[in-house]
């Protein structure tokens, strides 16, 4: 554990204690050192190496319903002194209160096992993997006008300790790479993505060959030069293996928050325990898959990562849970307590969430369509969970008809409404796989979260092209 | 302290060698939240950070690298990060830093000490005080989702080995609450907001009184069939678009050949009414700002004039490949190289209010918020389609709620369809103001 000591423990147990002075219920200090790096080539140069180091503590007092909270870069005694002084002194209680707080007793996590560690790898192999990208698309006769690809490093490690006498830490390391191409046709330009990303080292490019993932993009850039129009109105869409987790992170993951739930902002709240999908639809959130983008020994609160089941077989069964709001209720946390740094104030995250796989056969769920769309690559997509009222984005997509997949379409949203789509989902494949790495945003905050699902169909949909 | 930042910058630029270009940017920011909840405190933070980006060029090489400190021992280290980056980089002949280009920058009053002197309980109050009025506003409130009170002062200051000196300091605050409107077990939402330099411009009636209006409209709202018609884009909304327009007129996505407009200038790209400007010296604007990313004067840049595209927006790489001149257009964080866009974007606005525009409408919808711009606009081919929410436009009156449909179309026709533009301007929380804008034909996407 020494790895991840960046603050003595003598010294937290000291901030700790006079954070708790004024009064407070709980007080807890966050301690990260995240170094980061990229590389990003583009119009055929490397444009620019980045190296990136921000160390920091973010401390929080609550007392009663009330959070005080401060942050530093200053990671002496009299910075965190200070910054302690700063977070008590916002949650102010009346009464003061001698408070020893004793970390002695050092909790381990299941820290992920790295085998080449980013930092390890000389930054021209790194710029090599972008320089090889880029010359495979160049060189594969492909009517694409321009290449960039991106690869980015991060190696996080976390020291957590609070009023309580917890004590620990983790050391998150995630690689990533990403290429987007644009092809150029008679029609105007299209473009096309593809990225990988996973909570592991240098090891990831072992596994991935770069020069396919960049080829992937090229080709969704370039199959879209002959799109037509998406169609505009309801219709069945058949979501592809892989493709489809954002759909659930927008069309439920949101609401099933605690902290939403318990602000009555989500059309989930009240509902545990009652039929709110399809009976085929299981859902489960786990922030302890080995190697996923959303992967972690413990969240941002220091409590383990956990496999927690949202839905079975269209029941609702749980919420997700941070310190916070599990305290409130008398329960533990469910380990989806998160932040984007020290300088944020944890809430709760989704991490990896998946739909588990059912029985039918994505052949047939095609087939059995007349009409409609097939979505291979969704983008982002956004919620409002107090109305339910969700869009995600298609970056590859084709129509359906007669069974048979014809002609991409252009980009586009899809809109639909939580509740009533997770009762529409008529066919569930036996094909799972993840998907590619996200950024969840939430109140300004984004921490990676990962998605999966096997391909599956929502009877109705709002496609929201141009084409009447 | 914007002395101070500046000594910082100056004295990593002084450790250049003399075959390289050395540039340093610092910043500091403080920062107060504080969110209420049902009468209570429910979050205070009070915070300071700051940060440091260095960009080394040599031999036609650029590294960079930040830290989130300024101590001493870190600026050397970060020197050293791009120092060595630059040596694995493509050498490009048009790479360089910043020179003095004579341009003086305009003197803009964009800090005022009502931020620094507010004591903490008082601004505790406007977000207790924002919360209550919501409530207040309409029985048929039900919560708030968040209710809060942000402010902030920050400084920056830019250095380089080529002559560069720059430093500012600006305040903001601002209010932003979500109120849940509830009736017949139907639940909708609506945001109110206030922004100022100074609290004492901050409205916390006018900010409880639209989220509780946004919110109430749209109870009972249906979701409405699809059909081509006319849409009318509330300054909110058309706000948003202009920053996607915004980003096609980069020169950096013309010169990697991602604009639509890339061969257009002088050509006619949007309807005769578009003139669009944007103007970080504009003071009215909440992002304006004296220099640019690179610490050279911002200026006044026609894009669109009488519907005819006029020029793009240029940083000092751009130029340089484009042999032209910067437009004081780089943006940029500390720990990011400079970028070229917009800072301060604007339509020149029309004649008519925008009462009167949607009198002259017979069937339409006013769109007040739009969703999915990230996911479902594609800003090199230009195809967007956008979640929306509004109100049904029946012989020239706002009538009946709509929601979960989309709006869709392209950039280039959206922009040769705008029939109007109003003479509401408005500047709001980001790189843009808002106008009322009427468009003759977007595809609703419905039921």
């Amino acid at each position: 554990m020494t790895e991840i000591q960046i603050v003595s423990s003598d010294l937290l147990e000291e901030v700790l204690s006079s954070a708790m002075k004024s009064g407070g219920s709980f007080a807890e200090i966050f301690v990260e050192d995240r170094r980061s790096t990229s590389a990003v080539l583009d119009d055929g140069l490397v444009e620019e190496l980045n190296n990136g180091r921000d160390r920091g503590a973010g401390i929080r007092v609550v007392s009663g319903e009330t959070t005080g909270f401060a942050h530093t870069a200053d990671l002496s005694a009299s910075g965190l002194h200070k910054a302690a002084e700063a977070a008590s002194s916002a949650a102010r209680s009346n009464s003061e209160a001698v408070v020893e707080v004793d970390l002695s007793n050092e909790s381990t996590p299941n820290i992920s096992e790295i085998e080449i560690f980013p930092k390890e790898v000389s930054k021209s192999r790194k710029v090599a993997l972008l320089k090889s990208a880029d010359e495979s698309v160049r060189d594969a006769g492909l009517p694409v006008t321009q290449v960039a690809a991106r690869y980015g490093d991060s190696h996080r490690v976390l020291q957590i300790a609070n009023s309580e006498g917890l004590l620990t830490g983790d050391r998150q390391i995630r690689s990533s790479f990403s290429v987007s191409c644009v092809a150029a046709g008679d029609a105007g330009m299209q473009t096309g993505r593809e990225s990988v990303g996973r909570t592991v080292g240098f090891e990831l490019f072992e596994d991935t060959n770069v020069d396919e993932v960049a080829l992937k993009a090229a080709t969704r850039a370039v199959t879209k030069l002959d799109s037509v129009p998406a169609p505009s109105g309801e219709m069945p869409v058949v979501v592809g293996p892989g493709g489809g987790g954002v759909l659930f992170h927008e069309a439920c993951g949101h609401g099933l928050e605690a902290d939403l739930i318990e602000k009555s902002a989500s059309v989930f709240a009240g509902k545990q325990g009652e039929m709110v999908a399809a009976p085929n639809v299981t859902l489960i959130d786990d922030g302890t898959m080995v190697g996923e983008w959303g992967r972690f020994a413990i969240d941002d609160e220091g409590n383990p990562a956990h496999q927690n089941v949202l839905i079975e077989d269209g029941v609702l069964t749980d919420y997700m849970w941070d310190w916070q709001r599990a305290r409130k209720h008398g329960r533990l946390s469910s380990g989806n307590g998160r932040r984007q740094s020290y300088r944020h104030l944890p809430m709760v995250r989704m991490t990896n969430t998946f739909l588990a796989a059912g029985n039918g056969n994505p052949q047939e769920i095609i087939e059995d369509t007349e009409y409609g769309i097939y979505v291979a690559q969704l983008g982002g997509g956004q919620v409002n969970t107090a109305t339910g009222d969700f869009v995600f984005g298609m970056t590859e997509a084709y129509l359906i008809e007669n069974g048979k997949l014809a002609a991409p379409i252009r980009d586009g949203n899809l809109i639909g409404n939580g509740p009533q789509v997770l009762l529409d989902i008529d066919a569930i494949a036996g094909d799972f796989a993840m998907g590619s790495p996200g950024t969840c945003g939430k109140d300004g905050q984004g921490v990676p979260v990962g998605d999966g699902t096997p391909t599956l169909r929502v009877k109705r949909l709002t496609v929201g092209g141009t084409a009447t | 302290m914007s002395a101070e930042l500046i000594e910082i910058a100056e004295l990593v630029t002084s450790w250049s060698d003399s075959d390289e270009q050395v540039e340093a940017v610092v910043t500091s920011d403080r920062e107060t939240e504080v969110r209420a909840y049902e009468g209570e405190i429910e979050s205070l933070t009070v915070a300071e950070s700051q940060g440091i980006g260095v960009r080394v060029i040599k031999d036609g090489r650029q590294g960079f690298a930040y830290a989130g400190t300024l101590e001493e021992n870190e600026l050397l280290e970060v020197l050293s990060e791009a120092r060595d980056n630059a040596s694995f980089a493509s050498p490009d002949e048009f790479s360089g830093l910043a020179e003095p280009d004579g341009v003086e920058s305009v003197s803009l009053d964009v800090y005022s000490d009502g931020v620094d002197s507010l004591a903490t309980s008082e601004k505790i109050d406007y977000a207790l005080e924002l919360e209550k009025l919501t409530l207040a506003a309409d029985k048929r409130i039900s919560g708030i989702e968040s209710s809060e009170y942000t402010d902030v002062v920050s400084e920056s200051a830019i250095a380089t080995s080529t002559g560069i000196r720059s430093s500012s300091k600006e305040s903001g605050c601002c209010l932003m609450v979500y109120a849940l409107a509830e009736e017949k077990g139907e639940t909708q939402t609506g945001f109110g907001f206030s922004i100022g330099r100074n609290p004492d411009e901050l409205d916390v009636v006018k900010a409880a009184s639209d989220a509780s209006d946004r919110a109430t409209r749209m109870l009972g709202s249906t979701k409405p069939k699809s059909e081509r018609l006319t849409v009318v884009l509330d300054p909110w909304v058309s706000a948003q678009f202009l920053q996607i327009v915004g980003s096609t007129l980069s020169a950096e996505m013309v010169l990697k050949g991602r604009s639509l407009f890339a061969d257009r200038l002088g050509e006619t790209v949007a309807s005769p009414i578009i003139s669009l400007v944007d103007d970080p010296t504009n003071p009215q604007a909440f992002t304006a700002t004296e220099t640019d990313g690179e610490g050279l004067a911002t200026r006044r840049n026609v894009l669109i004039e009488n519907g005819e595209l006029k020029m793009f927006l240029h940083n000092v790489w751009t130029a340089r490949k484009a042999a032209s001149t910067s437009t004081g257009s780089a943006i940029r964080s500390y720990a990011s190289t400079p970028g070229v866009g917009i800072q301060a974007i604007s339509l020149k606005p029309g004649g008519r209010d925008p009462v009167d525009l949607i009198a002259g409408i017979d069937n339409g919808i006013l769109v007040q918020s739009v969703t999915g711009l990230h996911s479902g606009v594609n800003p090199i081919s230009g195809d967007f389609s956008t979640g929306a929410e509004g109100l049904r436009i029946s012989n020239g009156e706002l009538s009946e709620p709509l929601r979960e449909f989309t709006i869709g179309s392209t950039i280039q026709k959206m922009l040769k369809d705008v029939s109007e533009v109003g003479s509401d301007l408005e500047w709001l929380p980001m790189s843009s103001a808002g106008s009322t804008v009427v468009i003759n034909e977007l595809t609703v996407s419905g039921a």
